[in-house]
């Protein structure tokens, strides 16, 4: 797995996408949060990250799928997935080693926004007046949101050779799977039920966490998502095998 | 290290592609999977690696079985899939790297045998390129290289040398004669040549059968029960006149006045055909003894119809 893993993320950092990837979303969570009157948070007059926490999840839906939309597509249409496969990996060893590559360039897109919370500690009057715990949560909240995203990629690479459509499933999935839920639990149609459709996406779970209490059974939502995911990803590999 | 084909039968929804072959390697062959486009041998050699599992049957390589031990069999194969895919974006050097990393073998002996490799197939001045800079010869010598970074015992070829300018061709050859010393080697390919240049032994399927299972020189010998004359002459000549000359087994027409025509062994027909034509004021404007050479032979193997197929 870790061979896979480091060839994986050696891709990324040889090509452009890494810095791509990396440099659009600084940019544009940059210019969201210090540049732009609507969102920016020196015109808003409250210390707090928010723009970040709820415009990043938006910006992910577009990157996560662009970085993970190759890792299956281009290895089928190759062929370098056969050559993979007759190597002596399990099908788990490639997937958690395509799916870790892309988290950890994520995790690296994410790492740098950390200065935006000394900024705003600093900028805050009195100094240190944000809710740290909140901005805490909303970070694991994000990561957990980012590998949900990565697993949906990889999926979306998994049943197809094309990166195109790779890339729009992607996207598709995981917008709805963010935000559907909870728009469609809006419809007055359930009643009772409304509060378990809401539970079923992310967008519940995301919002709960970036309240700064680390709830397990929202970790064990995402973690449980990711997972699920990643093994019908294994599921339609092993196809082949039918 | 043997690689034993048992009662190996691969079905694709409703086609059969192999139906219930068998055949072992012995240790230190090297052996031609001969066969035309679509007969079932790049099924047989996915099964064999361990990419597709098998309908029925099942394959042994080194005793252990492909479908209860895969991880041990693709440890102990070195394969070179049809169209040699490679990773383009990777440098010589760095691909063969990270293959070896995938069978576990360790930085240090692996820096070693990455420049054992690199020198063996003839890439000392391509190492430091990209993959994708690389002509198809070279390419195919990265496939090669990909495919003995950690010594495999068996060495499976899926067309090593399809696409290959004739130079390329006699390289990549060589090549895998010389790795061939002591692994077992099976290769597909549907060029004669290549088998002869090569085997010891040719397995020669069609429609996934089984249809020639033996050593070169007794296939060779397999044709030599007749000889064959073209005959081509001008004008019209009626086929059953040329039936009636002494000695002839059978005419076949294979063009409008040429004809080829079977004899027994041992009996040159040509001094026949020409009097023949002599007699009836024909010209006769070619006349050539056919060598009964791999070519013929794997034409009469492939396109008679398989008698167990139907079935």
């Amino acid at each position: 797995m870790l061979q896979v893993l480091s060839k994986e993320f050696n891709s990324f950092l040889n090509s452009l996408i890494a810095y791509v990837v990396i440099g659009v979303f600084l940019t544009s969570m940059g210019l969201l949060v210090w540049v732009f009157p609507d969102t920016a948070v020196l015109d808003y007059g409250y210390a707090d990250m928010d723009t970040l926490f709820s415009l990043g999840p938006y910006v992910f839906i577009f990157l996560i799928p662009a970085v993970t939309m190759k890792s299956f597509a281009e290895e089928k249409k190759a062929g370098t997935l056969e050559l993979l496969m007759t190597k002596p990996l399990t099908d788990w060893n490639i997937i958690l080693g395509k799916f870790l590559a892309s988290f950890l360039l994520v995790l690296f897109a994410l790492l740098p926004t950390v200065v935006y919370y000394f900024s705003i500690y600093t900028l805050g009057n009195p100094v240190g007046n944000i809710d740290t715990p909140g901005v805490v949560g909303s970070y694991i909240g994000l990561l957990l949101l980012g590998g949900v995203f990565c697993s949906i990629g990889i999926l979306a690479s998994s049943i197809t050779t094309s990166q195109i459509v790779a890339f729009i499933l992607a996207a598709f999935f995981c917008f709805i799977l963010f935000s559907g839920f909870d728009s469609v639990a809006q419809l007055n149609l359930w009643s009772s039920q409304a509060l378990l459709i809401k539970q079923l996406g992310v967008l519940y779970h995301y919002e709960s966490l970036s309240r700064g209490l680390i709830d397990s059974r929202d970790v064990i939502y995402f973690l449980s998502v990711t997972f699920i995911i990643l093994s019908i990803s294994k599921l339609i590999l092993g196809s082949r095998q039918w | 290290m043997s690689l034993q084909v048992r009662n190996l039968t691969k079905q694709y929804g409703q086609q059969k592609a192999v139906h219930n072959i068998s055949f072992e390697l012995r240790e230190g062959e090297i052996v031609g999977f001969l066969g035309p486009n679509g007969a079932g041998k790049s099924t047989t050699m996915k099964v064999s690696t361990g990419y597709l599992p098998p309908t029925e049957g099942d394959v042994l390589v080194g005793g252990y079985s492909v479908v209860e031990h895969p991880m041990h069999v693709k440890q102990l194969t070195g394969y070179l899939p049809e169209h040699n895919p490679l990773y383009l974006d990777l440098y010589v050097h760095e691909y063969l790297n990270f293959i070896g990393k995938l069978y576990g073998i360790g930085s240090a002996k692996l820096k070693h045998r990455v420049g054992e490799m690199i020198e063996l197939c003839g890439l000392t001045h391509e190492q430091n390129k990209k993959i994708e800079a690389l002509s198809k010869g070279y390419r195919q010598r990265v496939g090669l290289a990909q495919a003995l970074i950690h010594d495999p015992k068996i060495l499976i070829l899926d067309e090593p040398t399809s696409g290959l300018d004739p130079n390329q061709l006699v390289e990549i050859r060589k090549l895998i004669k010389d790795i061939s010393t002591n692994k077992t080697v099976i290769f597909s390919t549907h060029i004669m040549q290549e088998v002869q240049a090569l085997c010891d032994r040719v397995i020669v399927i069609n429609k996934g059968n089984i249809v020639a299972d033996d050593s070169l020189t007794s296939i060779l010998k397999r044709g030599s029960g007749s000889v064959t004359v073209v005959a081509e002459f001008e004008g019209t000549v009626n086929i059953d006149d040329l039936r009636l000359l002494k000695g002839v087994q059978s005419v076949a027409a294979v063009g409008a006045s040429s004809f080829r025509i079977t004899a027994d062994a041992g009996v040159d027909v040509r001094p026949e055909v020409f009097r023949f034509a002599a007699d009836r004021n024909l010209s006769l404007i070619g006349l050539k003894l056919e060598e009964n050479s791999l070519e013929s032979i794997f034409h009469t193997l492939t396109t008679q119809q398989v008698m167990h197929s139907e079935n």
